[in-house]
């Protein structure tokens, strides 16, 4: 039990690779991508946090008190809204492919040569 | 670990799973919208209040607006040519 | 290789992996029992420090600092990315004739009017509101970037694209969003030429739990509020455009 929230993320990363393995839409693609980058936010906060720790905002809260780590949240926050420029950016490789080849499948893509 | 951090847990894995399940381009749009709302819970639940901001705001206006230019740029470019 | 072939092949790789995986997170430390060092000392030390309430965003933009200039070309580089691959009317059309192309998307009810008119000023208000306060209660350029630029989408929601388009041209985003990527360079050059290291608070610390705290860090919040708006709302552009107006470039 104390370990569930380190094996969601691995279940959440394998979900993640499941499906950009075996998918049939590069926008399907692009969003499990994101189901693997979140599964390394679940992974980092879970690290970080402690028992009856509160958030480490101080404001009104006396200074010595027990609190959740910093460093890994600042990591995470910034992540978070940076992702969406790159998947951003992926999504408009998927739609000039899409332009060129007629299609969104990526099985089909590699046949038209040319 | 308190119940609702479970209770957040797993509902964070049975979304992540549906989102991957799920085919279509635009209800997987609805359902990564849900998703991005229970990782919020999670990361609320997780005492982060500055990342569950950041994850209710990219979740629910971000990424959102950028799926579903794409599915309409798609839509339309299949109907024109 | 066929797709049925293929994916055995993954599953005997995603089994392995899996494993491999699951063997490596059970050595970590249970959860709830967080033993870094480094976390402990700042929560002790930060705020008497810096005087600013909220250790996560001293974090981001002043302990860690570094990490966010390295996160904000990234940015900018994929922003980059999508308006070369996107923008088409360098080449054969021009600002009005993308006006001209927009199809006439005007709402005729009466509650999405007012609903325009309501909601825009105060989620920018509430944006402002938490980049400004970020240093303070939980905050900070990035969520309050984001906030801001979304904020300008609802008028595309509410009223369509012309006015969306009069209200955010591409001149002034391609503008804002340089200068707030060289901003947060030159504050760092700044401390260089201040005497101290690059990206040194060079600002004495302010009053704590107030605006004035912090030393330079509103700056650099400051800064990399406008560099995420202004990402976000080219972003947003370059996607709206791609659809709203249709393609007149022969492709072949």
């Amino acid at each position: 039990m104390s370990y569930l929230p380190y094996i969601v993320a691995v279940w959440l990363f394998l979900v993640g690779l499941y499906g950009i393995a075996t998918s049939r839409n590069l926008i399907h693609l692009a969003v499990c991508l994101t189901v693997m980058q979140s599964s390394t936010y679940v992974l980092l906060l879970a690290i970080g946090y402690k028992h009856r720790g509160t958030a480490p905002i101080f404001y009104g809260v006396p200074v010595g008190s027990r609190a959740v780590d910093p460093v890994v949240q600042a990591l995470t926050l910034t992540d978070i809204v940076v992702s969406v420029t790159v998947v951003g950016l992926i999504l408009a490789l998927a739609l000039d492919v899409h332009r060129r080849a007629k299609t969104l499948d990526p099985d089909e893509i590699a046949a038209l040569e040319g | 670990m308190i119940p609702l951090q479970l209770a957040a847990l797993l509902m964070v894995a049975l979304a992540g799973t549906t989102v991957v399940l799920v085919r279509d381009p635009l209800r997987m749009t609805i359902l990564n919208a849900v998703y991005a709302l229970t990782l919020t819970i999670l990361f609320l639940v997780f005492q982060s209040p500055d990342v569950a901001l950041s994850m209710l705001v990219v979740g629910g206006i971000a990424y959102p607006v950028v799926l579903l230019a794409a599915i309409a740029r798609v839509r339309s470019g299949s109907e024109h040519e | 290789m066929s797709r049925r072939a293929r994916i055995t092949v993954f599953a005997f790789a995603a089994a392995g992996l899996a494993a491999l995986l699951v063997a490596s997170v059970v050595d970590l430390p249970a959860f709830g029992h967080y033993q870094g060092a480094y976390g402990n000392q700042l929560n002790r030390e930060a705020v008497a420090e810096r005087h600013t309430t909220n250790v996560v965003t001293a974090v981001v933009f002043d302990y860690r600092g570094f990490d966010t200039l390295g996160e904000e070309f990234i940015l900018f580089a994929s922003v980059v990315g999508v308006t070369l691959l996107l923008r088409r009317h360098k080449d054969s059309e021009d600002e009005e004739s993308v006006l001209r192309k927009a199809p006439d998307d005007h709402t005729r009810s009466d509650a999405v009017h007012v609903g325009g008119l309501l909601v825009p000023p105060a989620l920018f208000l509430l944006g402002l509101w938490l980049v400004a306060f970020g240093l303070v209660t939980p905050g900070g350029g990035f969520q309050g970037g984001v906030l801001l630029a979304g904020s300008l989408f609802v008028v595309f929601l509410a009223a369509g694209f012309r006015p969306y388009h009069h209200l955010t041209p591409t001149p002034w985003l391609d503008f804002a969003e340089g200068m707030g990527a060289a901003a947060y360079t030159l504050l760092g050059v700044g401390a260089l030429l201040a005497g101290a290291s690059f990206l040194h608070n060079f600002m004495g610390p302010g009053l704590r739990g107030t605006l004035e705290s912090g030393g330079s860090l509103p700056l650099l919040n400051w800064a990399t509020a406008v560099a995420v708006t202004a990402a976000m709302l080219l972003l947003f552009s370059e996607f709206l455009e791609s659809y709203v107006v249709p393609s007149t470039r022969p492709l072949r």
